[in-house]
This record gives C-alpha cells, sequence and structure tokens, in this order.
C-alpha cells in the first residue's frame, strides 16, 4: 500500500513509542472533563447539523437536517386515488425488517403459533446486524451482574435510558446468550465451556461475548436458518411502503416490489417494524458503516403513523471507522481492537485519550485531536486521522493473535496490501448508530395500538449513546419481545381491521398546511450513489 | 486531480471507470443503482460475489464487488443470487456426526476432492478441506474451518457435484456449537438466578434513583482489570 513520506515518518514514530506506551496508564475522564469534550467537539453539538420539525407527533423537537428531510416528506402513495380493497396476504403478525429484530421476532412469534409474514427491503439478514463485529454484552460471569450492567448501561447513556427499557436489556441478556448458544451460535469459549469475554468502552466488567469477529454475522446466518428451518414465509425485495390503519390502530402495511415495481397490500392483526438504522442517511456527509438499506424507513412509516420520536437529536459515530485507504473510508474498526489493548495514537507517536471510554468521548477526543490540535495525520485524500496501533495487540496476547480473533478486520486490510499485525491503522469517527428512534414500551409497542418496534429503530434503551455490544443485544431481546408480544396481540384479535389511509391524509395535510416536504418522498428505501450526473439523466420508461 | 481511466466490461458491456474504484463503487458510477448485488458494502453479507475475467487470461477470478479492485479490461458479472439447496431440520433432534451431515445433505457423498470450491472463495476458505472434514465427520474441524463464510454461494455456482458447501458448513457450525462445545456453565448459573429474581430488588432499586445517585454509583464503580 502507497504512503506518503509524512505517513511514514509518523508511522515510525508510533513504533518508536509503542514499548513505553504498553506501559503507560491513560486516565479516565471524570463526568466534567467528559462533558466539556463533548460539548466541544462532538457533532451531536454543532448547531447546523440539526433542525425542528415541524410537523407529525414530534413536531418542536431537533433533529439532524437529514433525518427532517424523509421524516418531512409525502408518501409515494395519493391516499385519495389508492385502492386498498385487494388483499394479497392476510395474516396475524407482518414483519417489517430481516435483520437480528425481525429474524428473532419471527422466530418467537411462529413458536407462539401465530400465522408470520417476514417481508424485507434486500434479503433476509442483510442488515447492520451482520455487520457487527465486536460482541454482545450480558452479565453472565460470576463477578458481574445484571445490576452492574444496568449501571454500565445507563450511565453510558448519561441517564437519559428509559429504566424499563434497561431493565429488559440487561434482565433478559443472559435468556438470551443462552438462546443463541443453544441455538448453535460459535462463540469464543476456553476448552471448559467458559465464554472468552472482553472490555468494550465503557464497561465496568468484561462482558463482550464475541463469534472471532463476525459476532453479528455468525448471529445473524444462525437466526435465518431457522427462520428457514421453520418456513416462516419470508418475501425478499418487498419493503412496507407505508402502513395501514384503522384510523387509530395498525392494520396492515402497503408493500412495494421493488423488481417488479407493484404494490401489494397486506392486512395484519398486528405489524412489527424491525427496519433498522439510517446511517445511509449520511448525516453531515459523515461517512457510515451501516447497510446499503439503513435508510430510516421504519422511521418515516412509524411517524406518519402517529408515533412520536425519542432521542432524535443524538447519533453515534463509531470512533473508529477507516480512513485510510480510500476503498474502506467510513467502514467499521471494530471496537474489539481497542478491546484486545489497540491504541489510538496521533500523529507524533503518542496516546490522547484512554481507549476504553464510551463511544461519544472516543469519538470527540479523535476530532479534536485533529481538528482542534492538529495532530493528526493527512491521508493522500486530504483526510486527517489518528493512528490506531494494532500491532501492540500482539505484543499484548502473543503473535497471532490478531489473525486468530480478528479475522475479518485481518482480511478487510490484506486485501489492500496492508498487514494489519505490523503496522498501524488510520482511523476517524464515522457514522454509525441512530440512539433514539420510535418510543416504545417494554413490549416493543409504540403509542399506536398493534404497531411494535424492535431493534435499532425503537428508541429509549441507550439514552443519548449506546455502548459496545449492546446493539446485538438489542436486536435480541427485543426482536423476542415484540415477537411475543405481537403474536400474543394478534391472538385476541377476533376480526382484522378496516384498511384505510387516513393517517397518512391527514399527515399530507399538515405538510401543505405548514408549507414542508413539498418536493420530497419518503422512504427513500435506496441511498443514492451514482454520479449526479448519471441521477440527473435517469428515465423510467419500463418502470 | 483526474484519475486514470480504465475500461470495464459489465455482463459484457464496456464502461470506462477511474483505476481507483471498488467494483460496486465503479458499477456506480457508470450510472447503476443497486437493488439486488448490494448488501452491507464491508465483506460481511456475501451479496455481492462477483466472478470476473481478465484480458487474455482463460482463467475465471472470484472477489466481492466492495472489496476487488477494477482492472483494466476487466470482464465481470455479479452472481447475486444462487438457487442452492438447503435442508430444513429440528437442531434439537440431530446428533453431531457424519451421518446427520450425509443425511441431510447426501452429494456431499459426490465431492470429487477437485478444489475448485475453495479457488472460488472470496474469502479464501479452504472450503474443499471442510466438506472433507464433514464428510468424515470431523464436525468441529468443519465448523472451525468454514467459519468466515458469508454464503455468498460462489462455492456452490462452481461445484460440478453440485454440493451446497455453505449450507453443510453453517449446519456443521450450528451442530459443534450446540452439541459439541461444552455449554457455558456461569452462564447456565445465571439464567438460574435469574429465573429466581435474585437480582430483582437491586435493579428495581437502581430504577427508583435519581441522576445524581446513579451518577455518584456510576462514576465511584470499580472496573475491572483487562488481563
Amino acid at each position: 500500500m502507497y504512503y506518503t513520506p509524512d505517513m511514514q515518518k509518523s508511522m515510525e514514530l508510533v513504533e518508536k513509542t509503542r514499548k513505553e506506551r504498553q506501559k503507560q496508564q491513560m486516565p479516565l475522564l471524570d463526568a466534567v472533563g467528559k462533558v466539556g469534550l463533548l460539548e466541544s467537539h462532538h457533532p451531536d453539538y454543532i448547531k447546523r447539523i440539526f433542525r425542528k420539525l415541524k410537523v407529525g407527533p414530534s413536531k418542536n423537537t431537533l433533529t439532524p437536517k437529514e433525518f427532517a428531510d424523509v421524516l418531512e416528506a409525502r408518501s409515494m402513495i395519493d391516499p385519495a386515488k389508492f385502492d386498498v380493497s385487494k388483499i394479497d396476504y392476510d395474516v396475524d403478525v407482518l414483519i417489517v425488517g430481516g435483520g437480528g429484530a425481525g429474524a428473532a421476532a419471527a422466530i418467537v412469534a411462529h413458536d407462539a403459533g401465530a400465522d408470520v409474514l417476514l417481508v424485507t427491503k434486500l434479503r433476509v439478514g442483510d442488515a447492520n446486524t451482520v455487520m457487527a463485529q465486536g460482541g454482545i454484552q450480558g452479565a453472565a460471569k460470576a463477578n458481574d451482574s445484571p445490576a452492574i450492567h444496568y449501571l454500565d448501561v445507563i450511565g453510558g447513556g448519561w441517564y437519559f435510558n428509559d429504566p424499563d427499557l434497561v431493565e429488559a436489556l440487561v434482565g433478559d441478556a443472559p435468556d438470551v446468550l443462552a438462546w443463541l448458544e443453544k441455538l448453535g451460535v460459535m462463540f469464543d469459549k476456553d476448552p471448559d465451556g467458559t465464554m472468552l469475554t472482553i472490555h468494550g468502552g465503557g464497561t465496568s466488567r468484561m462482558r463482550m461475548h464475541a463469534a472471532r469477529d463476525y459476532t453479528g454475522g455468525e448471529i445473524m446466518k444462525t437466526l435465518k436458518d431457522e427462520v428457514q428451518n421453520r418456513d416462516i414465509p419470508c418475501i425478499e425485495f418487498s419493503p412496507a411502503y407505508e402502513l395501514l390503519t384503522d384510523g387509530k390502530k395498525v392494520t396492515g402495511a402497503v408493500l412495494y416490489n421493488m423488481e417488479t415495481r407493484e404494490y401489494l397490500i397486506a392486512r395484519a392483526k398486528t405489524v412489527i417494524l424491525a427496519t433498522g438504522g439510517a446511517g445511509r442517511l449520511h448525516v453531515d456527509s459523515f461517512p457510515t458503516t451501516n447497510h446499503y438499506g439503513a435508510t430510516a424507513d421504519g422511521l418515516v412509516l412509524g411517524y406518519r403513523a402517529g408515533v412520536p420520536l425519542v432521542f432524535m437529536d443524538t447519533i453515534q459515530y463509531h470512533p473508529t471507522g477507516a480512513a485510510y485507504p480510500e476503498q474502506l473510508l467510513g467502514q467499521l474498526v471494530t471496537e474489539k481492537v481497542r478491546g484486545l489493548g489497540g491504541q489510538l495514537v496521533n500523529a507524533k507517536g503518542n496516546r490522547f485519550v484512554y481507549e476504553l471510554e464510551t463511544r461519544d468521548v472516543e469519538a470527540a477526543a479523535i476530532i479534536r485531536e485533529c481538528a482542534e490540535r492538529k495532530n493528526g495525520v493527512e491521508t493522500p485524500s486530504g483526510y486527517s486521522a489518528v493512528w490506531l496501533d494494532t500491532p501492540i495487540i500482539e505484543d499484548i496476547h502473543g503473535p497471532g493473535t490478531i489473525k486468530k480473533r480478528l479475522p475479518a478486520m485481518y482480511r478487510q486490510y490484506q486485501r489492500f496490501g496492508i498487514d494489519m499485525s505490523k503496522t498501524p491503522i488510520l482511523i476517524y469517527p464515522t457514522q454509525h448508530y441512530q440512539n433514539g428512534g420510535l418510543k416504545i414500551k417494554v413490549d416493543t409497542e409504540t403509542p399506536v395500538k398493534n404497531l411494535y418496534a424492535s431493534g435499532e429503530v425503537g428508541g429509549g434503551v441507550h439514552g443519548r449513546n449506546r455502548l459496545m455490544g449492546n446493539s446485538l443485544l438489542d436486536v435480541v431481546v427485543f426482536g423476542k419481545r415484540a415477537g411475543a408480544a405481537a403474536a400474543e396481540r394478534a391472538a385476541s384479535i377476533r376480526r382484522p381491521g378496516k384498511l384505510t389511509l387516513g393517517h397518512l391524509k391527514k399527515f399530507h395535510k399538515e405538510l401543505t398546511a405548514k408549507r414542508v416536504g413539498r418536493n420530497r418522498v419518503a422512504p427513500i428505501l435506496l441511498p443514492e450513489y451514482r454520479r449526479p450526473e448519471k441521477a440527473k439523466n435517469k428515465v423510467d420508461i419500463l418502470a | 486531480m483526474a484519475s486514470e481511466m480504465v475500461t470495464i466490461y459489465v455482463m459484457g458491456k464496456a464502461y470506462e471507470v477511474p483505476h481507483d474504484l471498488t467494483i460496486m463503487k465503479a458499477m456506480e458510477y457508470a450510472g447503476y443503482r443497486f437493488i439486488r448485488g448490494c448488501g452491507c458494502r464491508g465483506a460481511f453479507c456475501g451479496a455481492c460475489g462477483t466472478v470476473y475475467r481478465t484480458k487474455d487470461d482463460y482463467r475465471l477470478k472470484v472477489g466481492l464487488a466492495c472489496q476487488e479492485m477494477v482492472q483494466d479490461e476487466m470482464y465481470l458479472t455479479e452472481i447475486p443470487f444462487f438457487p442452492g439447496n438447503k435442508a430444513t431440520y429440528n437442531l434439537d433432534k440431530l446428533k453431531p456426526n457424519s451421518e446427520t451431515v450425509l443425511k441431510l445433505y447426501p452429494e456431499v457423498f459426490r465431492c470429487l476432492s477437485c478444489n475448485t470450491c475453495t479457488k472460488a472463495c472470496p474469502q479464501d476458505i479452504e472450503v474443499m478441506e471442510y466438506i472433507q472434514a464433514a464428510l468424515r465427520g470431523d464436525i468441529a474441524k468443519a465448523a472451525d474451518l468454514s467459519f468466515d463464510c458469508l454464503l455468498c454461494g460462489l462455492c456452490a455456482a462452481r461445484c460440478p457435484a453440485e454440493i451446497v458447501q455453505y449450507n453443510v458448513a453453517l449446519l456443521c457450525r450450528r451442530l459443534y456449537s450446540s452439541k459439541i462445545a461444552p455449554r457455558a456453565k456461569d452462564l447456565e448459573k445465571r439464567v438460574k438466578e435469574m429465573k429466581r429474581g435474585k437480582y430483582d430488588k437491586e435493579i428495581a432499586g437502581l430504577k427508583s434513583m435519581k441522576r445524581r445517585g446513579l451518577a455518584e454509583l456510576y462514576e465511584a464503580r470499580d472496573i475491572e482489570p483487562a488481563d
């Protein structure tokens, strides 16, 4: 791989200071220090990124402009003309989204006896779940407890988290880990069966359980296999494009077959939104670690149907996104690298923050190091970045550790001619996670009856900052809860509800009255990555 | 700075694209908007398995479109879906041995040891080795060797014996992890404690606390030293 002379010189400094740094103790920041750092350098505090919503159940609250643009947009459907009388699918539980939460919900709802239909925009398993590398939390060791986990979660979220949701998260965690173990997820273990666990940023106990650095992938493959073993009907490349309600309660959804480009109507007694996150909206042009389909579809659908949003003014930037080579820009370098002892080092070869602070603090510290202190390394494409010293992991845990415990990362860099067990890598924060989302209760039901939301689309579990390993836990815990609750509710509903677009009519009216979103259509379903001149020339004769 | 351009042939059709792009980004540059054939964009989902050939070379090569760089005169196609056989089963009722594998996937018997699957793996997995291990009943080895599989399907697409290697691998990993690897005992114990409600009171106490009290506890908590 090509390195500029400046990069090479800096890399030599990283090597020179490695031995000393290994002994160096970096202090943890106190609360005042953390708040100061966040206020001065975390993107959540940059006012120009946000604007107030003008319509909908959460009007007057702040949200990043890119989110506001899709929330304050019209549906592709004109509710006055749209025909919902022909029902294509009639089920108990409709699950929208085929990631970790959707798959877990499908399995549980099916096992409860419900007639389930899972629809998803891409393939089952195409989701942020599959990209989660580092691990899944759960207080399972003797020196740990759900209460200690609770404190880590709520402190990491700056005490804003919904206590009921945190209780559910940490309380269900041991059971969820045991469920996954029984389903055959290949966790890293000692020969006697003890799980190998490490720290994540902001954990006070080593409770990060992993399947090498394909943890989410391994969980997703297993859940998908179980969905298939049960023959649960799944329709791929067919997202929900609009919800259907009887005026108050949710009664189904309009689906869109992206390949045949036709609408389909699904009637359901209950609907679970498990549509994931929104990294592909690229807040303030940040690159993202997220999946191609992470475009906030579920937020848009739920919001129009009347579900309020919580914590939409906070986004998680993963501290260590790849900054070089250019082809990897923004992609995840798992926190497990720091969990295993990898150090953040500036251009001069010095550490500048303890590596296992929470993600918001780490990201702000890196931004400060580059922007204010000018201690970043300039990449050939002009980005400023800092080093993540990876060879030190081999010094700490022995040669071969990276290949064994970080095979995905190792391979990722090898593909571009970089051996991360021998040379450090360059990183910079990248848009990673939607801390907030649709308001839910512990059984994942939203304030709109018969509509449930689980996984990243839901908000409140993580407060204003999520800890590593709590999103994989979140999708399984609340996916399972959603499946159980939606199936139970469906069983109590005798007659299916009326299908109308009344809520949409009302929402469009509000948009018109407030004169917003006239030319915008949402959900956007996919990000636009064609060159502007190509996208401009598009014609849809065959649509 | 203008980038050096190269010519690629997407399913036979020529496009001029910058040389320093991945296949995926080059196709987007050319004007493609993916519906199929694009997933995580980071080598975790296996949606973008790609087969290509370069000029004056008869050999077929493979890669993931999100990772593989374009080359001049590259002839390529994505294979975003492969209609491979997937056995359905109740894991609880299976035993972790070769009979199970062969009952669910009898075609594994047909393996010719030609190693084409290994050559077709964009993750550089020893595919034939793990199929052979599964055939011998060495489920643990099959699980270990196949761990990094992304289910992209290129192995199965190239297999003359019509084995669906990636599904055999998934079966082996699930058999190994649920039936051969010892259970985590501390986890078992904790699950029982949770059922008894051992921590309910303590958590209820934390839930009732105000921000200031929680912050005091949080700032004072002891951190387990890393090993």
